[in-house]
């Protein structure tokens, strides 16, 4: 008997027992949505940090003088974090002697932040913003873009004019329906005047990146920032990876010398990059795959059950048919195929019903939870495989029993 | 030298001996089924049954035989060595110039798809398969092309006038056209035997008058016919009656001196 006689006989056969074949591959069904399901999720997610968050929020090629990691992993003992803060602060000297030790081809920026609450002439109060004294190249690395009007140039970040460019959010908010340009916003009381709007960024792990006032390091912004209790940090660009690597190595000597650091004294600074934020990400994407495959595993083993049990039930209740097609000249071997393609079939259909839900899943976790999903095309393939091959191994046993079946006493049977 | 149905009938062990081969020797082309002393034991629970204890027959091409003996006699253990279901426990059975019964499994199916068609008493046609899907089922296994095997099934319809239900499923013909979609489903693979398991024991005396007019007509186109049948109205469209009794041929006779007997009996 040909593999074709077998699909299709094992088609008819799924076909005139509809719902006890849906039963029958329900497990296999389960077990393939979720684990559609949470690649996708992982995917998603995985490509939420890796390009939206990394490159956005950290920049392409960039690494942060920083006293200490800002992102880490969370495992953080009480020891390293009473020694982090007992580090010296990074200072404007700092930044401005790591500048003068950059290679060619680097953009540098001072990159202060804080959370402040700007008020305007129309809006008083509304949800915090992120607020930033940056140097001028801050837009280049951060790949920045106005919608509307224009970011601030080097002599204005020199002499310190009071001026910001704002996100969209914030402008909708602190001037409804009203052109922001060239208006006054407020932080601390004191005054700044608006002269760009930033393109739409949307939003990182929950964090609207459209609720930021950026303003020249020099004006008195970076009194709102505390700047003098130290800075965020200083950012430094290689236009490309060998440079990002150059600089980091002449921003480290410059620094263990400004620190008076020994050879056999650690660092006492950080360069976080998106490689080292990403670290802890790498750690908890490892358990989330796992998860992810151990969960439908379960779904599969279960659903291997469910059939091996219907496909033993389906070998007793044909054992007359199995009789038939032995008299008629089956070998083992074709009633072997024809229960193993049957169960593969059956199997292989759940996995693609699987498939098609854990889209659906993946589809409605996106749109209705802040979990990112991409549906990732190689969970496809996977299932497949999976699918048929879990019906055969489920198959194997009931399929070996039907033909070793004497065929005298299978004839008999009722 | 040949032997006539008659004389073969009538002759003994030694004298078939003489036309069919020794033991261990290939019968001539004549000979569609040669068996030598085959027996078969049953272990039942540590209790040898000797079902069968030497049956020595010898069925040329294109004969028509009945096998008759009441139950419990062999015939139906005879009729699954005949039909290469089982092997026997001793003996030699020859099946068209092959010798069978030392065959495993997978060579035996391969002889029933080739050289046999089985005729059962309770039809065993596949219940949700159509007639057509019915005949094609011996071709599928013989590794047929699918269009291949839909035309020569067809054809075998054609043969036992079956044409029009093709497409009918078995709860859907009645009992003669059943038996009728069997008797395709045996010839399609042209076998060297038609093997009938009590062919009408399911079926009403004018039904059963029918498929007898069927094997009747195969006969004389030259198909060799085994029937195992116990009743004797049956047994007597055969040429040829084989009784078994207590695991031997007890009688093995042409049809003439068979209802003879009966009529004396009677």
């Amino acid at each position: 008997m040909s593999l074709l006689d077998a699909i299709r006989l094992a088609l008819t056969q799924i076909r005139v027992q509809k719902l006890k074949s849906f039963f029958t591959l329900l497990g296999v069904t389960i077990g393939v949505m979720f684990l559609i399901a949470v690649v996708s999720i992982v995917n998603g997610m995985s490509r939420y940090v890796e390009v939206d968050f990394a490159q956005k929020f950290l920049g392409v090629n960039t690494f942060t003088l920083r006293r200490y990691p800002d992102f880490s992993n969370g495992n953080v003992t009480s020891e390293t974090w009473r020694e982090w803060q007992r580090r010296p602060q990074i200072t404007v000297e700092d930044a401005e002697a790591v500048r003068e030790a950059l290679p060619q081809g680097t953009h540098w920026a001072i990159n202060d932040m804080t959370w402040g609450s700007p008020v305007s002439q129309y809006r008083n109060g509304g949800p915090q913003s992120l607020v930033a004294a940056v140097s001028a190249d801050y837009f280049v690395i951060k790949n920045l873009a106005v919608d509307r009007g224009r970011v601030f140039t080097e002599q204005e970040e020199m002499v310190g004019a009071p001026v910001v460019v704002i996100g969209k959010e914030t402008a909708e908010t602190y001037f409804p329906n009203l052109d922001p340009l060239g208006r006054e916003l407020r932080l601390e009381g004191l005054p700044f005047r608006v002269i760009g709007v930033l393109e739409k960024q949307g939003s990182t792990f929950g964090m609207s990146m459209d609720r930021q006032v950026i303003g020249p390091f020099h004006s008195a912004l970076k009194r709102v920032t505390k700047s003098r209790r130290g800075l965020y940090g200083v950012l430094v660009q290689g236009s490309s990876v060998p440079i990002e690597q150059e600089a980091e190595e002449s921003a480290r000597e410059v620094m263990r010398r400004r620190h008076h650091l020994r050879p056999s004294q650690p660092d006492d600074f950080f360069f976080e990059s998106s490689e080292s934020a990403l670290s802890g990400w790498q750690s908890i994407k490892k358990v989330l795959v796992v998860g992810g495959v151990v969960l439908p595993a379960i779904g599969l083993v279960v659903g291997a059950i469910v059939i091996m049990n219907i496909m033993l039930v389906a070998v007793a209740d044909r054992t007359r048919e199995i009789g038939i097609r032995k008299a008629l000249g089956a070998k083992r071997r074709d009633i072997l195929a024809q229960f193993l393609v049957e169960a593969a079939t059956l199997s292989l259909f759940g996995a693609i019903l699987g498939i098609a839900l854990g889209f659906g899943l993946a589809a409605a976790i996106k749109a209705w939870t802040p979990l990112p999903s991409s549906v990732a095309l190689w969970s496809i393939g996977v299932s497949c495989v999976l699918g048929a091959g879990v019906g055969i191994i489920a198959g194997i046993y009931p399929a070996s029993r039907a033909a070793r079946l004497d065929p005298i006493l299978a004839l008999r049977s009722e | 030298m040949s032997l006539t149905e008659q004389e073969l009938a009538l002759s003994t062990t030694a004298e078939r001996q003489a036309v069919t081969g020794l033991p261990g020797a290939v019968p001539s082309q004549d000979w569609v089924i040669v068996t030598r002393g085959i027996t078969r034991n049953y272990d039942m629970g540590g209790e040898v049954v000797h079902a069968l204890r030497g049956v020595e027959l010898a069925v040329r091409r294109n004969e028509y035989v009945a096998i008759m003996g009441p139950s419990g006699s062999g015939k139906s253990t005879l009729m699954n060595l005949i039909g290469c279901l089982d092997t026997p426990t001793a003996g030699e059975y020859w099946l068209n110039g092959v010798l069978v019964s030392r065959m495993a499994d997978d060579e035996l199916a391969r002889i029933r798809n080739r050289e046999i068609g089985f005729v059962f008493q309770t039809f065993n046609l596949l219940p949700r398969a159509s007639a057509l899907h019915n005949v094609e089922l011996p071709l599928v296994y013989a590794g047929v092309a699918s269009a291949e095997r839909r035309a020569r099934a067809k054809e075998a319809l054609e043969r036992v006038q079956l044409a029009d239900r093709m497409d009918h499923r078995p709860n859907e013909l009645s009992g003669g056209q059943r038996q009728r979609v069997a008797i395709a489903r045996a010839l399609v693979n042209r076998p060297a035997i038609l093997l009938a398991d009590e062919p009408t024991g399911n079926l009403d005396s004018t039904t059963s008058e029918e498929i007898m007019r069927v094997f009747e007509e195969l006969s004389r186109s030259g198909q060799t016919v085994i029937m195992v049948t116990h009743e004797p109205d049956i047994a007597s469209h055969a040429r040829r009656v084989v009784v078994l009794r207590d695991g031997r041929i007890s009688s093995d006779e042409p049809r003439e001196r068979f209802v003879a007997s009966l009529a004396a009996r009677a």
